[in-house]
């Protein structure tokens, strides 16, 4: 609710011609914060089903945080706490009275009883005709290319093209979110086509196509090569050659380095946490053609992030890791693991405080991060001291919301285009002079 | 699966392996490629079958052996008074957990060179069948649109 208030009023304060920005991008975000909040739904029901689903963007190393945790022992009340707001309302300026947020929110927290779904069980018992079904193949094809996960790659893209210190191009925007996306798309299908016998050994991915015999490993071979090919063209020709590398290089990354890395050593999470890192570099090359060093930084809190939210999550996996053979710090090193979460939960401040001095955004970031930045540190110093569940689960849940308000702060603490133009740097320089001007 | 089914079947997970296993279909006029594709199919499905038969059987025998020489350096029966089996904590469980990973690396190793090597052997095969189906096909067609 209270997360809704602020998108209201940041946006009433911002001037027309940036409206369309802050409204597309504050949409964006409450679309990821809805993941969030449905997926975080999904899991209580799917532990009652004792079911287990999708996963997280090429990007991140976490291999599907959120319905990792359906492992440990669950609580509806962990969903009620977090309140999670209704379906989506598309013109979030409807939400405009706090009474109408409340009934809403009453009616999510009916909407949580569980269903559990008996039947289901029984039917994954029988045997199956590996024939190829036509009307399911849209579901299965989401379920091969984790697709929720893919559209939080998305989002990270675009949270890197909105900071961009560019004029908004919308036709810009959206190829490279949709080649991002195919990207995505293409290396979370080749991810799972490579690890068959071990998502089936697995609570948390047993139920995949692949696994589960709904496509042939051919069939999910050409998927990804149907979206990685197009998608990066897409990105190389029609936004830029640097974003389209950066592409290619970050499925390479995820599927031939990532991938195998995780059963060999425990490399493989710092790996995975650039692969989590190179999406918004990639929106911000999108914007401008060039790796600036606010790419990097952007980059640099995503990498950092990546820590607390896959540590804590690994944490309570440990036993289908070790009998799977995966080589997870939480198994081998479990208070490297630890002081790893809390170091990067500490380097997140420190990004934000170098947001403003590289002229991404004014000096309000810091300051109005510093809340939520001190407030992740403090779970980790908790995981980091206590080493046990609760911590570990509490960490992993802030890091699910931390991270979108957090580039929502920074979106809303934008150094705006028109500011540093007015810096004398033209000479009289008009206001359509000044929107005018496109970027290489 | 019926006899009257021209395609494969898969069955419901393996209570040993986790693994899914597959009934394949043998078309009377089976020719060499699909042949070896079936067998090396059938291979890797009998490989990872006593792979992980055997490796998840170790993990629960050790599992117990070491839950049961923890509660005995602690005092404690394997059963409580309700008859409730005892468990360690998930931070005890830990030791046990690092130890298995350490000691199974190298065979994990191993396994994943092979299951690497099977996978894309299997895969290619299917490849080469679907596009001499599809040629054949096309040939047939032709054929038929020539008659």
């Amino acid at each position: 609710g209270l997360f809704l208030w602020h998108l209201r009023n940041t946006g009433a304060q911002k001037i027309p011609c940036r409206f369309v920005r802050l409204y597309h991008v504050a949409s964006s975000r409450l679309i990821t914060f809805q993941y969030f909040n449905f997926l975080k739904r999904m899991y209580v029901t799917q532990c009652n089903k004792d079911l287990s689903q999708r996963a997280k963007p090429k990007s991140d190393s976490i291999v599907s945080p959120f319905h990792e945790l359906h492992q440990l022992d669950h609580e509806k009340k962990v969903v009620h706490k977090i309140s999670p707001v209704s379906p989506i309302h598309h013109s979030w300026s409807e939400m405009s009275s706090r009474n109408e947020l409340t009934e809403m929110k009453s009616a999510a927290e009916t909407e949580d009883s569980v269903i559990p779904v008996g039947g289901e069980c029984k039917e994954d018992r029988q045997w199956k005709e590996m024939k190829l079904q036509l009307d399911d193949l849209p579901g299965i094809l989401a379920r091969l290319s984790k697709i929720k996960l893919t559209a939080l790659v998305v989002s990270t893209a675009s949270a890197g093209f909105a900071m961009a210190p560019v004029p908004f191009e919308l036709t810009c925007f959206l190829l490279a979110s949709l080649g991002t996306g195919l990207a995505s798309c293409a290396a979370n299908s080749i991810n799972q086509f490579f690890e068959v016998p071990f998502d089936s050994n697995m609570n948390r991915t047993k139920n995949r196509p692949l696994v589960r015999g709904q496509i042939s490993p051919l069939l999910a071979v050409c998927f990804a090569a149907s979206c990685g090919i197009p998608g990066i063209a897409l990105l190389t020709l029609g936004v830029n050659p640097l974003t389209g590398a950066l592409g290619a290089f970050n499925i390479f990354l995820y599927t031939c380095c990532y991938t195998p890395l995780k059963r060999m050593s425990i490399a493989n999470t710092w790996v995975g946490a650039v692969v989590g890192a190179i999406p918004p570099i990639m929106g911000w090359t999108a914007a401008t053609g060039s790796l600036d060093a606010g790419a990097l930084l952007l980059g640099g809190i995503l990498y950092s992030w990546q820590f607390p939210h896959f540590n804590a999550l690994s944490w309570g996996l440990r036993e289908d890791y070790s009998r799977g053979g995966y080589c997870m710090m939480s198994v081998t090193h479990p208070g490297l693991c630890r002081r790893v979460a809390l170091r990067h939960c500490l380097a997140l401040i420190g990004l934000s405080t170098v947001a403003p001095v590289l002229n991404i955004t004014t000096w309000t970031f810091p300051i109005i991060s510093l809340p939520i930045n001190l407030y992740i540190s403090y779970l980790g110093f908790r995981f980091y001291r206590d080493a046990d569940r609760s911590s570990s689960r509490k960490l992993f849940f802030c890091s699910l919301w931390h991270l979108p308000m957090l580039l929502l702060v920074m979106f809303t603490c934008k150094k705006s285009v028109l500011e540093k133009e007015d810096k004398g740097d033209l000479p009289g320089g008009s206001h359509e002079m000044a929107m005018e001007i496109r970027l290489p | 699966p019926p006899a009257h089914s021209h395609s494969d079947w898969i069955g419901p997970p393996d209570k040993l392996s986790n693994l899914r296993p597959v009934i394949f279909y043998v078309p009377p006029e089976e020719s060499a490629l699909e042949r070896r594709l079936r067998e090396a199919r059938q291979e890797a499905q009998a490989s990872n079958q006593r792979f992980w038969a055997r490796h998840n059987r170790a993990f629960r025998q050790e599992k117990e052996e070491f839950i049961y020489s923890r509660l005995k350096a602690k005092g404690l029966e394997m059963r409580d008074e309700s008859g409730q089996k005892a468990t360690l904590n998930a931070e005890e469980m830990a030791d046990f957990y690092k130890d298995f990973l350490s000691k199974n690396l190298k065979k994990h190793l191993q396994y994943n060179r092979d299951w690497y090597k099977r996978n894309f052997r299997i895969t290619f095969l299917m490849g080469q069948v679907a596009l001499v189906r599809a040629l054949r096909w096309l040939r047939r067609r032709k054929k038929n649109v020539e008659q």
